[in-house]
């Protein structure tokens, strides 16, 4: 490399947070000057971070683990960045599902907003580079600033929706800013317990301190802080309004993002921050949590058997996969906590490739509702094709990624004798099954009433006519979007290849030894 | 244990504490939009008070250094000025969730025609 | 739901008040807060930086990085509101227009049908439909004193380093003159002094300038936001260089903070159409 290649290249901790956030800013001032300045300045400020984030995923996998001093002070006094081998595999997520979708979603974004297309691509890079820094930050206040950027966008990009979606932002931003607060209130105790921000440090002091009971307050404050912001079981209530009326193009990636990176903060404090063994030795807490997220999984998915649209009965599926990665991780042995790790990045793939998949569909035929979807595999190939794959994915199906971490997952459970969780996890899949294939068996074998009567009277005498299956007309999705789903469907076949070298590189470094 | 000098010693915590449920109730009971986002103000200001009083130190003064002191520097003589810092972070946040918060209220306003959150509830129903 | 609420809230108040019993006296010296982190900044603020406001040195130069992202915060708000606000869609306002006639006062309303002045005259000119009365008393000591409070703004602004005082709340006070200015006269008289493209790249240079700074400490080859490196530009020692890079960052929150705030006021007030408001 040359030196002014190695000069920025020490810089990539920051410059994934700063190019996407200085980029946003051009997007919107240069958007004012001219609407279609927009999108490349948006677009080249995620590929940097892409690129940085890369840069990183190759410095990590050799064993490093990047520090950066923000404005040169050491910590605890300055704020630091920490990057290892996980983190650097989480931004590299983030990065190219953000990047991916905003290629997907340029035309419905313009099409929406039309005037105001440039504040979506600033906000949408805010939301992004706050993502991303959350998962960077050693800081635990730097994160809570992070936390709300990236929310206020998020809330603002949901709130753009028709009809419903101001009144389900309004709920999800009171339900996010109680658990922004009470992440905020844990970081008071942890503060006055120890005097220090820095993640690191802490972890030193409370090792020196021992059992301290402030310090078991501090943890259940930012656990429940967390639950909420990542829509857990009893407080996912938010969840499905916000996604089922945001846009589309803000659902896709939000749905894939939100909830795991709130996840990737839960494992984070819980792994580096509080005492292992505040969380895992007295099993009273852990155990709490897997039953806690086996409910989850049976209400999750005995509500999305419930509804009649497929983008509402997507938004309960997250809230399903999210009480995966929760009871996965408080599982406490290495099985499950490789369970949940893999499956947060799998989750990100697999959700952004359905709700991506949906995304066409609505974009093509208007509505979502089941009845909408019939003949859809005929006039939709590829965009159904995609969708297959993901919803196996989702259930849980070789060769795709979901069902890798799914083994990993029931395997930790199987270990640490939660039959409980093994059994919901087994159940949920079979649910999936159940709802994706009758997805699928609409899509296939019924046909739309209307364009049937069309068919039958323009090709009476064809030849189609006694198959019982008129030929319809091919409708694809424009190629901006069908091209970038595509390229989703393969990763999800890719990750599930590349399941063991993820896990040996990036996944089983960053799980502390005490971990069995 | 002496009863007095513990009360007295600690209701800083106990009004923010009595402050942060306080502003939760209001969110979490009231229908009325607005009284919600009030609920939501007290409830980060509880959070600000709580980082400020854990900054406080008896017989210092504010964090600005004087002229006499600049050669010798005894940190017990002044308020430790980071929870400072961190709560204008704070405050900054806390208005800007504000601004988007009115921002959607109206926003659900003009939708709905009311802010009563059990009428919208009613109207969503019967659409 | 209420009960519910109430029962929730009792028994995690209950809790914390319970635990409230382990943390640290109030005002104690000797607490893990006070000792473990915080004397750093007291006692080398000073030397670091040469500036006397160790809440300023703190904010822009040792938490420089939570500091610009506040900054951002409130310009993401701004954006929020524009986005999910602004309509360049006229509202229904009757069929009716009311004019004044600025020489002399006098409020003309004008019935449908009813011949309407020349969009840009200087003799009339046309008024929200809710229109406040004309009153001289208000206006003219809003007119007296938004000059000094603007000057007091200034001064807070460039006095942060020696006493309270910084961006944001000089930020504030800016942002009030001219939202002041709204509320006593109306929306117009304040959108032609700062138009909403005026506030909106306003907002964005002030994070610019703070995100900008830290990128040149970058691009001059030391970690970002570290202001040592901006020595030689600012022909001083690195302490000195520090103080004058807190001011430079200042201002841009400054100009952040302001332009944001009135920004979000002219939409909010005018429910995002910015021709009717308060």
């Amino acid at each position: 490399m040359d030196p002014i290649m190695m000069e920025f290249s020490q810089h990539s901790p920051v410059l994934i947070v700063m190019a996407p956030f200085l980029l946003g800013m051009a997007a919107a001032a240069a958007g004012w000057a001219n609407r279609k300045w927009a999108f490349p300045m948006a677009f080249l400020g995620l590929l940097s971070g892409l690129i940085a984030a890369i840069h990183m995923l190759i410095k990590t996998a050799k064993g490093e683990i990047l520090v950066y001093h923000m404005a040169g002070w050491l910590p605890p006094f300055g704020i630091a960045y920490r990057i290892d081998t996980f983190s650097a595999l989480i931004l590299t997520a983030i990065m190219a599902v953000a990047l991916i979708n905003l290629v997907a979603s340029r035309a419905s974004a313009e099409k929406d907003f039309t005037e105001k297309a440039p504040a979506w691509y600033a906000l949408y890079v805010f939301f992004v580079s706050g993502l991303a820094g959350m998962v960077a930050t050693e800081d635990i206040f730097n994160l809570y600033v992070l936390l709300e950027i990236a929310s206020l966008s998020a809330y603002a990009l949901i709130g753009m929706g028709h009809n419903r979606a101001p009144f389900a932002a309004l709920n999800y931003l009171l339900m996010g800013t109680i658990g922004a607060s009470f992440y905020l209130m844990g970081v008071a105790y942890i503060y006055i317990a120890t005097g220090s921000l820095n993640m690191t440090d802490i972890a030193v002091i409370l090792q020196e301190m021992g059992p301290n009971p402030t310090i078991t307050m501090a943890f259940a404050l930012c656990m429940t802080g967390l639950l909420a912001k990542m829509a857990a079981f009893p407080v996912h209530g938010w969840l499905p309004n916000a996604y089922t009326f945001a846009p589309d193009a803000t659902t896709n990636v939000m749905a894939a993002l939100t909830t795991k990176v709130s996840i990737y903060i839960m494992i984070r404090l819980v792994l580096s921050l509080f005492p292992l063994s505040l969380a895992f030795d007295t099993g009273i807490i852990a155990d709490a949590m897997v039953w806690l997220a086996t409910i989850g999984i049976f209400a999750g998915a005995f509500m999305a058997l419930a509804q009649k649209s497929f983008k509402r009965m997507l938004t309960y599926i997250v809230v399903v996969e999210v009480a995966y990665m929760v009871g996965g991780f408080w599982l406490g042995n290495r099985a499950g906590m490789t369970g949940a790790m893999l499956h947060i990045l799998n989750d990100a793939a697999m959700t952004l490739c359905v709700f991506m998949a949906v995304a066409n569909i609505r974009a093509r035929r208007g509505a979502d509702a089941f009845s909408d979807l019939k003949g859809l595999f005929q006039t939709m190939p590829f965009s159904m094709g995609a969708l297959v794959i993901s919803g196996l994915a989702i259930i849980g199906i070789p060769p795709t990624c979901g069902f890798f971490s799914k083994w990993y997952l029931i395997s930790g459970g199987i270990e640490a004798g939660h039959w409980g969780f093994v059994i919901a996890l087994l159940s949920a899949s079979i649910i999936n099954a159940i709802l994706f294939f009758k997805v699928f068996e609409i899509a296939f074998f019924e046909v739309p009433a209307e364009t049937f009567g069309q068919n039958s009277r323009e090709h009476e005498s064809d030849h189609h006519t006694h198959h019982g299956l008129p030929s319809l007309a091919m409708a694809e999705a424009r190629i901006s979007m069908l091209i970038p789903l595509i390229i989703m469907a393969l990763t999800l076949l890719a990750l599930g290849f590349m399941t063991g070298g993820i896990v040996n590189l990036f996944i089983d470094p960053a799980i502390p030894g005490q971990v069995l | 244990m002496d009863a007095i000098p513990y009360f007295i010693g600690k209701y800083n915590y106990w009004g923010c504490i009595f402050l942060f449920f306080l502003g939760m109730y209001a969110m979490i009971s009231k229908t009325n939009l607005i009284k919600k986002i009030i609920g939501l103000n007290i409830f980060q200001t509880s959070i600000i008070l709580f980082f400020i009083s854990a900054s406080f130190k008896h017989d210092a003064t504010l964090p600005i250094l004087m002229e006499e002191h600049k050669g010798a520097i005894d940190p017990v003589m002044y308020l430790n000025p980071l929870p400072h810092v961190l709560m204008l972070t704070a405050i900054v946040v806390a208005v800007a969730t504000l601004g988007v918060a009115l921002t959607l209220a109206l926003k659900v306003y003009r939708i709905y025609g009311t802010l009563e959150e059990d009428e919208i509830n009613h109207a969503i129903q019967s659409h | 739901m209420k009960k519910l609420a109430l029962i929730l809230c009792l028994f995690a108040g209950g809790l914390l008040l319970m635990n409230a019993h382990y943390l640290p006296m109030w005002g104690d010296p000797a607490s893990p807060a006070s000792t473990h982190v915080s004397p750093y900044f007291i006692e080398n603020a000073y030397e670091h930086t040469k500036t006397p406001n160790m809440v300023a040195v703190v904010l822009a130069d040792y938490r420089s990085y939570d500091t610009m992202f506040e900054a951002a915060v409130v310009l993401a708000a701004g954006f929020a509101c524009f986005f999910l606000l602004r309509s360049r869609a006229r509202g229904k306002k009757g069929g009716h227009h009311y004019y004044r006639h600025i020489p002399t006062g006098v409020t003309i309303k004008i019935e449908e049908g009813g011949k309407l002045p020349a969009e840009n005259s200087k003799v009339f000119r046309s008024i929200d439909a809710l229109w406040t009365p004309y009153d001289p008393i208000i206006q003219t000591t809003c007119r007296c004193l938004i000059p000094f409070l603007q000057i007091y703004s200034l001064y807070v602004l460039a006095h942060g380093h020696y006493s309270p005082g910084g961006g944001f709340q000089a930020g504030v006070v800016l942002g009030a003159t001219i939202i002041l200015l709204a509320i006593s006269h109306n929306l117009k008289t304040s959108l032609k002094r700062m138009s909403e493209r005026t506030a909106a790249l306003w907002s964005i240079i002030g994070v610019f300038i703070f995100a900008g700074t830290g990128l040149l400490c970058l691009l001059l080859g030391m970690d970002y936001l570290n202001y040592e490196v901006l020595a030689p530009l600012l022909l001083s020692d690195e302490a000195m260089a520090r103080s004058h890079s807190i001011l430079i960052v200042e201002v841009g929150v400054t100009m952040a903070v302001m332009a944001v705030m009135v920004w979000i006021y002219y939409n909010l007030s005018s429910a995002g159409q910015q021709d009717e408001g308060l």
